[in-house]
């Protein structure tokens, strides 16, 4: 499990990584995606996978780490989900006006 | 009253966001009220300001529960001195660019007002936070206002900068998302006093992944405050905003030295285990190299400035790069230098970016602020006097205050290991700085203007000559420059009880005990 997730995240953040790099706004925007998926991942994994346990305390259950998954991470990721899903929005109206503007998809607003 | 003064630490976030909100919804019904709004909003986040560093010069860290959540479960905000100067100086630019932005920008850009207090927020926010995941937060509050301030500047170029800004900083957020989890993983904890005693106690195995968390926000704070492989959006970005916006985020990439400041001074210290004081090496050693070569590319740019706004701009990244070097030595003398050096710098290269704005106004849009001689800036006597201020105080001369700072600077880095180097960047950068400074000012303020003679310019008296040709000149503009160099003069006349104030404040950062005590009342109760 932890595996498929290392491997998913390594890809995400490889194909974000090599998108961003890329001259096109479209391209970029698409790998900034990308990368903030493989973030949000990240941050979910890192309060340690766990399957079928709850985050709040429920009356019966021991009160330990073992029986309960991490909240926190849920948290963090439920903020940086918002911002990076607003943040995208913003990028992409600046990219169609910079687009509009110089009728060209380049990040430098054309092709040097 | 009391409850008042217990509430102070939150309300240089809650008066910007009231005050912010409020202006959305009055929108440009009424740019007379707004402005006044939008004053009284950040004159009294001045106010809270200087009684928060009043509070915090009585020795002590003034933490703040949010909720009455005991740390390091619930966020706290914590106020020291370094906190209150930080507040200080983002209240004083920006009281200045709202003061110089309130008559031009306002009745054309009807939510520049509300974008301002937002931006005021999330840089308070920044400096009193203690939540490593709540910094990100006050980051990207600060980062989307300054987008928004950034695309109301000029048209086209300003399009294309804030695309690449955005990018970049997008790029900045997934890597400090990445390095916050890491260390969450790790050791358990978002709380800097937490974080910063169990960095010091995390077991071997776990070290390489604390290194690499650690590295990458240096590589985060590194963009931010410009440093040099990730400091090449900064030129771009300022010259394509507005000049009160430019001012503005004069403040922006001292976020970043503030962030490294504070990330510095929670690593482990020299005594702790190898491994750990290790870390605290290399981060000095990059911060010191990166700042001399920021540095170095500042007066570079500096040299190269065929502009006045761009040699603005290359004079706030080679301050970016004094300020890291300073930090890259990281003892009490060099942190006090620090504490001198940012007000100074910031309120100095606010004040020329607002001075570039009065001499587009008075040139007119052909010539512009372009260092080419062109008629409009003859008689006038004020904003020449106000260009060799800030210019003075920019090049380090006496008797202003970037003479102080500069002696701090200097003063301060004579026990490093690399004074040699040190010295050698910041005596060149100064000297480049007045060299391009002493050049501009020339060239826009005494060659005779291309196409009035002398002759004619007699002709017409002095009663003719003074009457505004183009544009007039802002009154709000010239008080907001009036109110940036005075608090620079307070910085000379005030030296002394200013460096002690820092010297205090660099101690009290030295020693991060007493923030970790008050940040974490039970830390010694706890496992």
């Amino acid at each position: 499990m932890a595996a498929l997730l290392a491997i998913g995240i390594g890809l995400l953040t490889a194909t974000g990584a090599y998108l961003v790099l890329r001259a096109r706004a479209f391209a970029v925007i698409l790998g900034l995606t990308l990368l903030s998926y493989a973030v949000n991942l990240f941050i979910f994994v890192m309060g340690r996978v766990a399957i079928d346990r709850v985050p709040i305390v429920r009356p019966g259950l021991e009160t330990t780490v073992q029986s309960y998954s991490d909240p926190l991470p849920q948290a963090l990721v439920l903020t940086a989900i918002v911002i990076s899903f607003a943040l995208t929005a913003v990028l992409l109206v600046i990219a169609v006006r910079a687009h509009a503007q110089s009728r060209s998809d380049h990040v430098d607003g054309g092709a040097p | 009253m009391n409850w008042v003064l217990q509430q102070l630490p939150i309300l240089p976030i809650v008066i910007p966001l009231c005050a912010g909100a409020l202006l959305v919804l009055l929108g440009g019904r009424s740019p007379r009220l707004a402005n006044l709004l939008a004053f009284a909003a950040l004159a009294a986040t001045f106010a809270c300001a200087l009684a928060l560093v009043l509070r915090a010069d009585e020795g002590g860290v003034l933490a703040y529960r949010l909720g009455n959540w005991a740390p390091p479960y619930g966020i706290a905000l914590a106020v020291d001195r370094l906190g209150g100067l930080m507040l200080m100086v983002v209240s004083v630019v920006a009281l200045a660019c709202q003061l110089a932005a309130g008559d031009r920008e306002m009745p054309r850009r009807p939510l520049f007002a509300a974008l301002l207090q937002f931006q005021v927020m999330g840089l308070n926010g920044a400096f009193l936070t203690t939540d490593l995941f709540n910094l990100f937060v006050f980051f990207e509050v600060l980062l989307i206002a300054s987008y928004a301030l950034l695309l109301q500047g000029n048209g086209r170029e300003a399009v294309r900068a804030s695309l690449h800004y955005v990018v970049i900083n997008l790029i900045g957020s997934a890597l400090f998302l990445l390095a916050v989890s890491l260390l969450y993983g790790v050791l358990g904890t978002l709380n800097l006093a937490d974080l910063s005693q169990r960095i010091a106690q995390v077991a071997a195995s776990d070290r390489a992944l604390v290194t690499s968390a650690v590295l990458l926000l240096v590589v985060v704070f590194g963009i931010k405050s410009a440093l040099l492989p990730l400091g090449f959006w900064l030129p771009r970005t300022y010259r394509a905003a507005s000049m009160p916006v430019a001012a503005m985020f004069a403040v922006m990439t001292k976020v970043g030295v503030y962030s490294l400041l504070r990330l510095t001074v929670l690593l482990p210290a020299a005594d702790a285990s190898d491994d750990a004081s290790a870390l605290a090496m290399t981060v000095r050693q990059l911060l010191l190299w990166g700042g001399v070569a920021t540095l170095l590319f500042g007066a570079l740019l500096v040299l190269a400035a065929r502009d006045l706004r761009a040699l603005t701009c290359a004079l706030v990244a080679s301050s970016a790069g004094t300020l890291l070097l300073l930090l890259g030595v990281g003892t009490p003398a060099t942190l006090q230098a620090v504490l001198l050096y940012l007000p100074h710098t910031t309120f100095a290269t606010a004040a020329m970016f607002l001075i570039t704005g009065l001499v587009v106004g008075v040139r007119g849009a052909e010539a512009a602020d372009q260092l080419i001689a062109s008629a409009g800036t003859e008689r006038r006597a004020l904003l020449g006097t106000a260009f060799a201020a800030a210019a003075v105080s920019l090049a380090g001369l006496p008797p202003l205050s970037g003479f102080v700072a500069k002696l701090f600077v200097l003063d301060s880095t004579r026990d490093a290991g690399e004074w040699g180097w040190i010295w050698a960047a910041v005596l060149a950068g100064s000297l480049a700085a007045l060299v391009a400074l002493a050049r501009a000012g020339s060239v826009l303020f005494w060659k005779p203007a291309a196409g009035t003679t002398p002759d004619e310019s007699r002709h017409h008296g002095p009663g003719v000559a003074a009457a505004p040709s183009s544009a007039p000149a802002s009154i709000g503009t010239i008080t907001g420059l009036a109110w940036l160099l005075s608090c620079g003069l307070v910085i000379a006349v005030a030296a002394t009880p200013i460096a002690r104030f820092a010297d205090h404040a660099a101690r009290e950062l030295t020693d991060p005990r007493l923030y970790v005590e008050s940040v974490l009342p039970a830390a010694e109760a706890r496992p």
